[in-house]
């Protein structure tokens, strides 16, 4: 597979930060940012995870949910309360000291899903990478997986669907949630959300190796303070929050 | 042989169960079929309430379906002559009402044409791939108990395959109660406590279908139960329905202990509108106090208040787990706890759901097939209690007259 | 141009249906650039898509040399840009043999546009 445009984009964003590293070291940066050769499966070396600066993320703008719906084909016309999401924003308020955040809420791609765990027919499993997927091919849609779950990241779909994008399969009767753009990911690009969010140029977004000490996203959480949301249940997720 | 236990008159009654229940399994297979290809958006549930109306009907008939069982186990693993006499009704009683169940949890799958990936697929991890095993054992276990009761060579074995039964049922109330004692992240569940609470349910929910049961194939057939053994099994009915008003107070003071179950708690016992009204009117008035009336009232009320009794626990259990399955899951999920929250996803929001009419047509057609497949039973086999010629009174033609079916 | 007549393949025979017309298929791209020989597809597809499916789902390895993708791209019809509809390459052919392909209750049963296409076309 050749190198596209989005993938050069990418690696141009983190090569700036990562400049001194670029002699020797910079062969694996390449690794890590380019398709997966054919044939080859996902590496259990790595864990692909985000990073969330909730502090660059505004009040209003869903830019990446935007971006998310249309990669996926997400557009439905039933009602709201059926309709999937697979990223969503949430405006959240402390109770207490009346402090403010709008953030980005997805699957977190626990490294000890519930999902995984509840799923009678492992359907839902995680791949070696870290990234949390449906089967749908096992997924006889019974839902415990969405009972599971303590982000409500997963959604069921209600409606008989048509016109589907190519490389994200999803139909009637199955779960399914954020797939970490699974299908970009393995051609070496960054999810669609983390992609229209630097495009922006809020770049509230950081997707990354959470397995590599020298990428962007293991230097970012190692200096600044990070949040797991609801990090009490000890699911290790591969998503974080800056800021909160 | 047992076919002439039905004198004529009634043989047309039997034939107009059968109709009814037929029809409501042609119904709920109707409505099953509906939900299957428009999808459940034609069902109130959503991304949030995603187990409706279905799983109501299924969870009241498995729970049920065990604790009928109990009648059986009285009689064989503690070797009482009055519910031995019962035993193989109760056992055909469980058998019925968990295919129903289970043929309401399976229609109601996204994608029930691929259930038997279920049986091909196993994560050991799940509650639900035990529950598999548990249920589709619990067939072969009540299947081989029922033979050695009923076949004569076999009665002496009755004993031991009484006390499998026994033992496997109550893993599988307690696999059906861990499906949500194991949730960690919903307030509502994630109990202890739930396993012996829907152990205890099943006893009182069992006992009560049994009784109903019981009283209309007497009513039939035109005799008149021993009030001795009537009072006795109305004082262990109300014994059960005390046992469970202790559980879900358990359940519901130990919640109120943690501060952070308070906003749950007061939704559901103080303003969760249809939810608190359903639990207080539903369940512990209609559903606990008044059966609990009619079963200790010194009047001793007789044949018939031990009937109505029964049937408010029924609907007491409806009620219950109408609060329990669906007003759990409308409490939203305290993903940001501190905060205050709201998305377009309904984070932070009560869901508002509305049963809808394919879900309770679907539901009704499960207890439609456990009605059909107990009268059938009934009609075929032996399994009419039969106590000492003493204790069974001929009563006259008139005095069944009005006695409905239940 | 060349006809597959996926019928003898199939073991069905060919005179007992007379009301069912004969799936008659055109390739549209008919220069052999299938993965394995009509015969060998005819039989195995099914075969060779399942396992395909896991590998990639599961473990997440790409550029296999079975896709339904792939096949949809080569066979979806010119005119209608579908693998579906009453001359479509694979609902004709599966409505004869009253086997009903679950792939597109999920999948798309259209060709991807040229440009959306990753580098990795097939040879």
């Amino acid at each position: 597979m050749s190198i596209d445009g989005s993938r050069r984009a990418f690696i141009g964003a983190s090569a700036g930060a990562l400049a001194g590293l670029l002699i020797a070291p910079g062969v694996r940066l390449v690794e890590l940012a380019s398709a997966r050769p054919d044939g080859e499966s996902a590496p259990s070396s790595v864990r692909w995870g985000m990073l969330i600066d909730t502090t660059r993320c505004a009040d209003g703008c869903d830019d990446c949910v935007k971006a998310c719906d249309s990669e996926n084909a997400l557009g439905s016309s039933i009602e709201s309360r059926q309709r999937p999401q697979w990223i969503r924003k949430i405006d959240i308020k402390d109770v207490r000291t009346g402090r403010q955040h709008s953030l980005p809420m997805m699957c977190q791609h626990c490294a000890n899903p519930p999902c995984v765990d509840v799923c009678p027919t492992g359907a839902s499993f995680k791949r070696a990478d870290g990234i949390v997927l449906v089967d749908r091919h096992s997924c006889i849609g019974c839902r415990y997986c969405m009972m599971a779950c303590p982000y409500k990241a997963r959604s069921f779909v209600h409606e008989v669907l048509v016109d589907q994008n190519s490389e994200v399969p999803r139909g009637k009767g199955c779960v399914e949630g954020c797939t970490l753009c699974v299908h970009r990911v393995d051609k070496g690009q960054a999810p669609a959300c983390a992609d229209a969010c630097s495009k922006n140029s809020r770049g509230a977004i950081l997707f990354g190796n959470l397995n590599d000490p020298d990428s962007e996203i293991s230097r970012r959480i190692r200096t600044v303070a990070t949040t797991q949301v609801r990090a009490d249940l000890r699911l290790d997720p591969g998503v974080r929050y800056q800021g909160l | 042989m047992a076919a002439d236990r039905f004198p004529r008159l009634e043989q047309r009654y039997f034939w107009l169960l059968v109709a009814i229940s037929a029809s409501a399994i042609a119904i709920g297979l109707g409505a099953a079929h509906v939900m299957e290809v428009n999808g459940h958006a034609v069902t109130g549930m959503s991304n949030q309430i995603v187990w409706g109306m279905p799983h109501v009907f299924a969870i009241f008939m498995i729970v049920t379906a065990s604790g009928v069982l109990n009648v059986a186990s009285i009689g064989s693993v503690f070797g009482k002559p009055i519910y031995k006499a019962r035993a193989p009704l109760s056992g055909l009683l469980s058998l019925a009402l968990l295919a129903g169940g289970l043929m309401v949890l399976m229609l109601d799958l996204g994608r029930p044409d691929r259930v038997i990936v279920a049986a091909t697929h196993y994560n050991f991890k799940s509650i639900f791939a035990w529950n598999v095993f548990l249920y589709t054992g619990l067939f072969a276990v009540v299947g081989i108990y029922l033979w050695m009761l009923m076949e004569r060579r076999m009665n002496r074995h009755a004993k031991v395959a009484g006390l499998i039964a026994f033992v496997w049922r109550f893993a599988l109330t307690t696999g059906t109660g861990s499906i949500f004692g194991f949730l960690v992240a919903r307030q509502a569940y994630q109990s202890a406590v739930l396993a012996p609470m829907f152990i205890v349910m099943s006893f009182a929910w069992g006992l009560a279908v049994f009784l109903i049961v019981q009283s209309s194939m007497y009513a039939w057939n035109r005799i008149e139960l021993d009030p001795a053994i009537q009072r006795r099994m109305a004082r262990l009915l109300g014994l059960f329905v005390v046992a469970v008003l202790y559980f879900v107070a358990v359940h519901h003071l130990t919640n109120l202990y943690f501060a952070r179950q308070l906003p749950f708690e007061r939704f559901i016992l103080l303003d969760g509108g249809a939810y608190t009204v359903v639990f207080w009117v539903g369940y512990v008035l209609a559903g606990t106090a008044v059966p609990l009336a009619l079963l200790f009232s010194g009047s001793e009320g007789g044949a018939r208040s031990v009937t109505l009794a029964a049937l408010l626990v029924v609907a007491g259990a409806f009620s219950l787990l109408y609060v329990f399955i669906i007003g759990g899951q409308a409490f939203p999920l305290d993903i940001f706890p501190g905060y205050a929250t709201s998305s377009s996803f309904f984070d932070g929001a009560i869901d508002q759901y509305t049963p809808s009419l394919p879900e309770i047509l679907l539901g009704l057609g499960g207890l439609g097939f456990a009605f059909l497949a107990t009268t059938i039973g009934v009609r075929v086999l032996h399994f009419m209690p039969e106590d000492d010629f003493g204790s069974v009174r001929p009563l006259g033609p008139a005095s069944s007259a009005g006695t409905r079916t239940q | 141009m060349r006809y597959a007549l996926m019928v003898m393949a199939l073991g069905v025979a060919v005179d007992a249906t007379a009301d069912t017309p004969k799936p008659a298929v055109v390739i549209a791209d008919p220069a052999g650039r299938c993965v394995a020989p009509n015969d060998v597809m005819r039989r195995t597809h099914m075969d060779m898509l399942k396992h395909q499916r896991d590998r990639t789902v599961r473990q997440g390895i790409r550029g296999e040399k079975a896709s339904l993708g792939a096949c949809v791209d080569c066979h979806a019809s010119k005119t209608t840009n579908s693998v579906l509809g009453a001359e479509g390459f694979c609902q004709s052919c599966h409505s004869y043999a009253a086997v009903k392909p679950d792939c597109f209750d999920c999948h798309s049963a259209k060709a991807r546009r040229k440009d959306v296409m990753a580098g990795g076309e097939r040879p």
